[in-house]
């Protein structure tokens, strides 16, 4: 076979048609090589530069309004006390929880939308957040009683972790049949996510008035008064779990194809998938435990990405930023634009509503 | 050997019969508790072009599918290079043997210079994603299937025949000794069926590919394959050249079918003429 290959060396580069993705970018170092789409480089800086400006204007809106300037000034270490105070004590770790919650989301969803082969297959579908949801509540709604001691003990966060990894469980255990089918997959995460809401609904109903609404305010996501511990837990998380999304990339691009082709071509699918599937399911717990379920970022943000990168599959990085940018810009606007301060989770459900609409209604169209 | 002056050369020595690549032995293949296979026997030499024939349900694709290691036998093994394929590392076997599934899926957008180039998947790494290689081979691949103008085509807009030569470039960029393909001309019209194997039979012979075809259309099977395997209900029934297997006797036993049996006035293989379907 390599006597094929050196008779071709001398014979490149290929005539023009026959060059593979024309428009990609090659990258050789050594003996490392890597090849990038155009867009799908600029795409996630351009993105990267959104968040930093959205997260300066952001960190600058309050009742003691600063400049951008101001702002990045204070960031870089110089600054006023007052200022300094403000920007760091006050208004950064919302921020930044915000900006992390976006990037978790953001990449959950495009994990779990490139294994299924399904843009409906996104954390909130699956029934992961729920199950988030579920613990949280009953952290919060049993504190008072004898079983929720337990529960309410750990803290809401941890509680919504627990959920999670329980929803995660049960997803991988229920959809589990010598390997991971990506329908499969969706038709017991939708079953899940019921479930996961009607026990929510009761939790509520036996709940007090002032329990229930605290509960109500973080099932819907919201970034109010989040604090240094909290941005910090969820940062040490995504340092471990970024780098084992974006190295599961090169799999996952396998993955996309049938079962037998991806198999065919060297990939182990059973580990592969349930590597894919512990790393989102992992990224979505450390974000929810965070700040709540933000509806649907991770429904959205990679199918916005696939169409701004023109790939054919949601781009890791790209969909990671642009989930950060999604919740930044939607904290800003629920704290500037809107009447009240109301939970971030409620402007993303707004948008996210009728983007699964559209996603239902265009997907009965093109299998009919 | 004395007696046969008239014919081979006697003097000369038989040359050394190529290596077995892919062997099934004592093969039984079940989903769940559905024995499909059962006691099967193969053995697939270097440089050989087998085609597996058979009616429907007779478990020529699951054969295929265990040969590949897409199935993992209930019991007996498959032997790749003389090597328990169960044992061997996913991506070992795909640098050696590459897989043609029936109706393979392709993502939405991919275009055809993307799906080639995923062929080289198993010579790649996390560092080396793209080497010149890499490249050389894809271009080649595309360039050979004449596939090389419809680069940036995405795959979903091909005609059935140029997906297939589209799959058939992927599956040569892999650069494996042995290619096993299910039913390549599914769905195809028969012009395109005959590009098709053409392009399978030019694998074989340009290439020095070891190609095992799962085929429903017998004259094709006998035009193009070296070697026919017929089988029926799980079990090989007959294994050697297009005319040894395709007998009017044995079309009776597997197909249930009374069949004339004359040359082909093309290519002087066997093709089968129907009569009518027997009933048991």
């Amino acid at each position: 076979m390599t006597a094929t290959v050196d008779t071709l060396r001398g014979t490149t580069p290929p005539e023009p048609g026959g060059r593979p993705a024309g428009r990609a970018v090659t990258v050789r170092v050594g003996r490392v090589s890597a090849r990038f789409r155009w867009r799908s480089v600029v795409v996630p800086v351009v993105a990267l530069v959104v968040v930093v400006l959205l997260a300066a204007v952001s960190l600058g809106r309050g009742d003691y309004p600063l400049g951008v300037a101001d702002v990045l000034r204070t960031l870089a270490g110089a600054g006023e006390v007052s200022q300094r105070f403000v920007v760091l004590e006050l208004r950064a770790p919302r921020t930044l929880v915000g900006v992390l919650v976006g990037l978790a989301f953001g990449l959950a969803g495009a994990l779990f939308q490139t294994f299924a082969r399904n843009p409906l297959a996104s954390p909130d579908v699956l029934g992961i957040t729920q199950g988030a949801s579920v613990g949280a509540v009953a952290a919060i709604v049993l504190s008072g009683g004898s079983a929720g001691a337990l529960l309410g003990g750990l803290g809401v966060p941890l509680a919504a972790l627990l959920g999670a990894l329980v929803a995660g469980a049960l997803l991988f255990a229920l959809a589990w049949r010598a390997g991971l089918d990506g329908f499969r997959l969706v038709l017991v995460g939708i079953a899940l996510w019921t479930s996961g809401n009607a026990l929510t609904d009761y939790l509520l109903t036996r709940a007090q008035i002032y329990d229930a609404a605290a509960a109500y305010v973080w099932i819907t996501g919201s970034l109010n008064a989040r604090t240094w511990d909290q941005a910090a837990q969820l940062g040490i998380s995504l340092l471990v779990l970024v780098p084992l999304a974006l190295a599961a990339g090169r799999v996952l691009g396998v993955l996309q194809f049938g079962d037998d082709t991806a198999r065919g071509l060297g990939v182990r699918l059973a580990s592969a998938q349930a590597a894919v599937v512990v790393v989102a399911v992992l990224l979505v717990a450390a974000a929810v435990a965070a700040a709540g379920p933000i509806a649907f970022v991770a429904l959205i943000v990679p199918q916005i990405a696939v169409r701004l990168t023109g790939g054919w599959r949601p781009p890791l990085l790209a969909s990671g930023l642009l989930g950060a940018a999604l919740v930044t810009v939607a904290d800003l606007l629920t704290r500037t634009v809107l009447p009240e301060a109301l939970p971030v989770g409620i402007l993303t459900a707004a948008i996210g509503a009728p983007y699964l609409l559209w996603l239902l209604v265009r997907g009965r169209r093109t299998t009919a | 050997m004395t007696t046969s002056t008239s014919e081979a050369p006697v003097h000369l020595p038989a040359p050394p019969a190529p290596p077995v690549r892919l062997a099934a032995e004592d093969l039984r293949l079940a989903y769940d508790d559905r024995v499909v296979v059962d006691g099967l026997d193969l053995a697939l030499t270097d440089g050989s072009f087998t085609a597996i024939v058979g009616p429907n349900g007779c478990g020529k694709s699951t054969l295929l599918r265990a040969l590949g290691r897409l199935l993992r036998p209930a019991a007996g093994r498959v032997l790749l290079d003389g090597r328990s394929i169960a044992r061997t590392p996913t991506r070992d076997v795909a640098r050696v043997l590459g897989l043609l599934p029936q109706t393979p899926v392709a993502p939405a957008g991919l275009t055809v210079a993307d799906l080639v180039a995923r062929g080289r998947h198993p010579h790649q790494s996390w560092l080396r994603q793209w080497s010149r290689e890499d490249e050389a081979v894809v271009a080649e691949a595309l360039t050979w299937t004449d596939m090389a103008d419809l680069g940036d085509r995405p795959v979903d807009e091909l005609s059935g025949g140029q997906r297939q030569r589209a799959w058939i470039s992927m599956a040569l960029a892999q650069e494996t000794d042995l290619i096993l393909l299910d039913e390549p001309t599914t769905y195809l019209d028969l012009s395109h069926q005959i590009d098709v194997l053409e392009l399978v039979a030019r694998l074989h012979t340009e290439r020095g590919r070891t190609v095992v075809v799962v085929l429903h259309d017998l004259n094709l099977a006998a035009r193009y394959a070296q070697r026919l395997v017929a089988m029926r209900d799980g079990a090989l029934v007959a294994s050697g050249t297009p005319h040894e297997v395709l007998t009017e006797q044995l079309l009776a036993d597997v197909f249930d079918l009374e069949a004339r049996v004359v040359p082909d006035p093309v290519a002087g293989t066997p093709m089968v003429v129907p009569v009518r379907r027997l009933h048991r």
